[in-house]
């Protein structure tokens, strides 16, 4: 590989990071055609972890980070003074097959900063994909973000090469969006996402190729004023509204060379790890926005303990719960069970009288169940009602493992 | 009651020990009776044919768990499966719903180990490209387990078209892009030592790292250490924690930068730049983007003059038209030619169109049969057609046809409740039958009723063209 597309895919890599999506899930079971090139399995794969913990699956890049825009949060907006490159089409096809082949990546993941308009743009990066799929046979994992502001027939000939498309939101509140990203606008982005979650769903019933992994989005967290319950109730929206796969939150990172109208520091990365844990309370256990935002104060969660284990501090009336006996909705509410081990206590009860030993056997957040639930040799009675039970299930914030 | 001894090739011995649960069952030896014992000189033993007890029926899961579990390095592997199957054979047919029993959650575990091990192998194994000629790659991995042929299907569906092997201390295996062969246990000195393209791989690596959020432990709990040594990027792991914290300070010092004042007058500029401004340019947009259905030798634009007063918007171009690259001269179009000129319509002032731009056909034989675009499609080609109109910008807005409603109005309407006038999107408009439905009528008496009405609806159309549509008013007393 040659020192001068090594030094762009540093600076191209680099600029792409700040992006939390990388997965490769959700793209139907494909495998390679006799003379072609990739596969998909279901789940997708991690190839790697940067010591940030965060998984590499996709070659994430952008295909340049010169752009036309100056949204404050980015570090590509046009006023920024960052080293600038560019990637011909065919520099990341090849980057993206000679990766593949040596089991680097399950594919792609290509964004960019916007030049001459957003049309051309747009067309370079579907040119990308068509090339990856026609000239190579490449059956890998293509995501491709979408910018809003191109022509909506590209958005719809671009869902026809990719696995799935995705634009980032970004800022929870059309007001942050005015304020930290002049050229972007609130409407023409939902505009974008209702146009693909339309062309999906249909795409899905017809059986046709189009972003079958559907469109997942991404928000900055801490870059403006707005609350946890207002990042959960934009999610809230975007999940019922464009059937979103995922809702990224992205901690807002300190950035080289970074805007004066931003805060000078990040948020907490607890704060987004939390956001993490409320979201999927939202689509898995049953909660709702206005009882997720209750169980912290003033709209932000609770930075100590999990979304769950707040709500439950705050909500012991509703407890214990007896697991040999509860509905399964009250399972899920009980703080470190899991779904997966809820599923299970459901099917074993069937058999059998679960004793404590055997719940430890199902969940490995025990600790933090037990004053919560009953079993035939557990009952908590008082303990529940301690004024100290919140300081004594507070977690040593010694690991922090962030979903993404 | 003497213990009896059952031995087991190393490995993953799945059909040997398929075969020691029919002898055992079949004897009806408890587990408490039996000892498990793995023969570590391959051959020795070899095949030695043992006659066929008959087979025991067990429920799938336990079926697939077994398939997994004999790949674990635990010897007492076999001995926790046969217990499990004897529980299950005798009274517990359902043990594997009681997952908090410890012997059905020691064997979990035991399963959990091992999809994990394959997983990872599918994520960490690294190619490396061998010296020569042909493209030849290989890699070197240390598996936890025995899961080298459970490994395999991953590989040889991936890469299919590439001639690879993969190397290991339990075992080889190759695939020459037709067949796949294992081999013997390799050593490490076998596989390419580096790989011209690890150097860009590890830049990459570094270059996605965001030092503002080191966190070496979630790290480490998903690549444990001991796949390090076989992944190139990992050598810059250690550089990047230690530096992580001065890479901070630096950006953090560094003060924030005002924004430089460039105005966003160019963003603004080339969003409308991009626009098309005249039909050419739209339809050079879509030749360029290719069909969106499958099929078509070329895309069939739109005909007439930029700013006719009745735009027509037929379904798809069919046969003739995807041939000719020109909408309406098949016979459908003839019919329409005939009854417009009929109508009093000239077909030279009218602007004639379709909801789809390319053919879409379904070869039989020699012949291409038109198939209907399903609603997805057309809705892909909406944002042509809109742009089309607006470009045109017509008085009236002809629908011939269900699939003309559906992309006019992006929904789907039956035409025989809204045949008449009818509001299409932004446009005034009117809705009536495509012609090629005419020529679908299987007898004589209804074709002519139906071209009849067809005329009715074209005559109609025309008075409207010249009506100024706010008011209704129409220059004759038509209506
Ligand atoms: S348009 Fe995208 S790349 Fe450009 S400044 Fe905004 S966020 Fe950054």
């Amino acid at each position: 590989m040659d020192e001068k597309l090594s030094k762009k895919l540093r600076i191209l890599a680099d600029a792409a990071k700040y992006d939390a999506s990388c997965s490769s899930s959700g793209a139907p079971k494909r495998k390679a055609d006799v003379g072609g090139l990739g596969s998909t399995v279901g789940t997708g794969i991690c190839h790697a972890y940067t010591p940030d913990g965060r998984c590499v699956s996709l070659l994430k890049i952008l295909l340049t980070n010169y752009c036309l825009f100056d949204c404050a949060y980015c570090v590509n907006r046009r006023s920024s003074n960052v080293k600038r490159a560019k990637f011909s089409v065919d520099e990341v096809v090849t980057l993206t097959v000679e990766f593949y082949k040596r089991n680097y990546i399950e594919g792609l993941f290509l964004s960019s900063g916007i030049i001459r308009s957003p049309d051309y743009t747009m067309e370079q990066m579907i040119l990308v994909a068509k090339k990856l799929r026609r000239d190579h046979g490449f059956r890998g994992y293509i995501h491709l973000k979408t910018i809003p502001e191109a022509s909506p027939w590209l958005i719809e000939e671009a869902g026809l090469w990719a696995d799935r498309l995705s634009i980032n939101l970004e800022l929870p509140t059309e007001r942050s969006l005015e304020q930290l990203a002049p050229e972007k606008d609130g409407a023409s982005i939902e505009t974008a996402m209702a146009q693909m979650f339309e062309r999906i769903e249909e795409a899905r019933e017809e059986r046709r190729h189009f972003s079958p992994a559907g469109q997942t989005t991404q928000m900055i967290v801490g870059a403006d004023e707005s609350t946890d319950a207002d990042v959960l109730r934009t999610s809230a929206k975007l999940y019922g509204h464009y059937d979103m796969r995922r809702v990224y939150y992205s901690a807002f990172s300190p950035i080289p060379d970074s805007s004066a109208i931003l805060p000078l520091k990040s948020p907490p990365l607890m704060r987004e790890s939390r956001l993490y844990q409320a979201d999927w309370l939202l689509r898995y256990y049953g909660f709702d926005v206005d009882e997720i935002a209750s169980s912290g104060e003033k709209g932000m969660l609770d930075l100590d303990v999990d979304p769950k284990l707040a709500w439950a501090l705050k909500n012991r009336h509703r407890f214990p719960v007896d697991v040999n006996r509860a509905e399964r909705e009250m399972l899920l509410r009980v703080p470190g069970l899991g779904a997966r081990a809820v599923d299970k206590i459901v099917v074993a009860r069937r058999h059998t009288m679960l004793r404590l030993e055997d719940v430890a056997r199902l969940t490995s957040g025990l600790k933090r169940a037990k004053p919560f639930l009953v079993t035939t040799d557990h009952h908590p009675k008082a303990r529940l009602d301690k004024l100290d039970l919140r300081e004594r299930l507070i977690e040593k914030p010694e690991q922090l493992s962030l979903f993404a | 009651m003497s213990l009896h001894r059952i031995t087991l090739k190393a490995g993953a011995d799945l059909n040997g020990f398929r075969k020691a649960v029919r002898q055992l069952v079949a004897e009806e030896l408890a587990p408490q009776h039996v000892v498990f014992a793995i023969d570590d000189a391959p051959g020795l033993f070899g095949d030695e044919t043992v006659a066929d007890a008959p087979p025991v029926s067990i429920p799938k899961g336990v079926a697939r768990l077994i398939e997994q579990v004999v790949c674990h390095h635990d010897p007492e592997r076999y001995a926790l499966l046969y217990q499990l199957v004897w529980r299950v054979l005798n009274g517990e047919r359902d043990l594997l719903e009681v997952a908090s029993d410890p012997l059905v959650h020691r064997i979990d575990l035991m399963a959990r180990s091992v999809r994990r091990d394959l997983h990872k192998m599918h994520a960490f194994v690294r190619f490396r490209r061998m010296q020569g000629e042909l493209e030849r790659f290989a890699a070197w991995f240390e598996p936890e387990h025995y899961i080298l042929e459970a490994a395999a299907p991953f590989f040889v569906d991936r890469f299919r078209s590439l001639d690879w092997t993969i190397l290991t201390p339990i075992g080889s295996m190759r695939w020459d892009r037709a067949a796949l062969a294992f081999g013997p246990p390799a050593s490490r000195e076998e596989a390419p030592d580096g790989d011209s393209f690890e150097e860009g791989w590890r830049g990459y690596y570094e270059s996605v790292f965001n030092p503002a959020r080191v966190n070496p432990t979630a790290m480490r709990a998903e690549m444990p250490k001991k796949y390090w040594r076989n992944m190139p990027e990992t050598a810059a792991i250690p550089g990047l924690i230690q530096t992580a914290a001065q890479r901070v300070e630096r950006m953090i010092e560094q003060e924030a930068t005002m924004p430089a004042k460039r105005t966003p007058e160019r963003a603004i500029q080339a969003m409308w730049d991009q626009e098309p401004k005249t039909l050419k340019e739209l339809n050079a947009i879509i030749a360029k983007a290719g069909p969106l259905v499958p099929g078509a030798t070329q895309a069939v634009f739109g005909e007439g003059p930029q700013h006719a007063e009745i735009v027509f918007v037929g379904e798809q171009p069919g046969d003739q038209e995807d041939l000719q690259g020109r909408p309406f001269v098949g016979p459908a179009g003839k019919l329409l030619a005939k009854a417009m000129k009929e109508a009093g319509i000239d077909r030279e002032k009218a602007y004639l169109t379709n909801a789809v731009k390319h053919f879409k056909f379904e070869q039989r034989g020699h012949r291409r049969i038109h198939a209907k675009p399903t609603a997805g499609e057309v809705k892909h080609y909406r944002p042509w057609l809109m742009k089309e109109l607006e470009l045109v910008k017509p008085k009236l807005v002809v629908a011939l046809g269900a699939t003309a409603v559906l992309a006019l109005t992006g929904k789907a309407t039956p035409i025989t409740r809204s045949r008449g006038r009818a509001q299409l999107g932004p446009y005034q408009g009117y809705i009536t039958v495509h012609p090629s439905y005419l020529l679908r009528l299987p007898d004589e008496a209804t074709k002519r009723e139906a071209y009849e009405a067809f005329l009715d609806d074209l005559r109609r159309i025309h008075d409207l063209a010249q009506a100024d549509l706010d008011t209704g008013e129409l220059p004759l007393a038509a209506e």
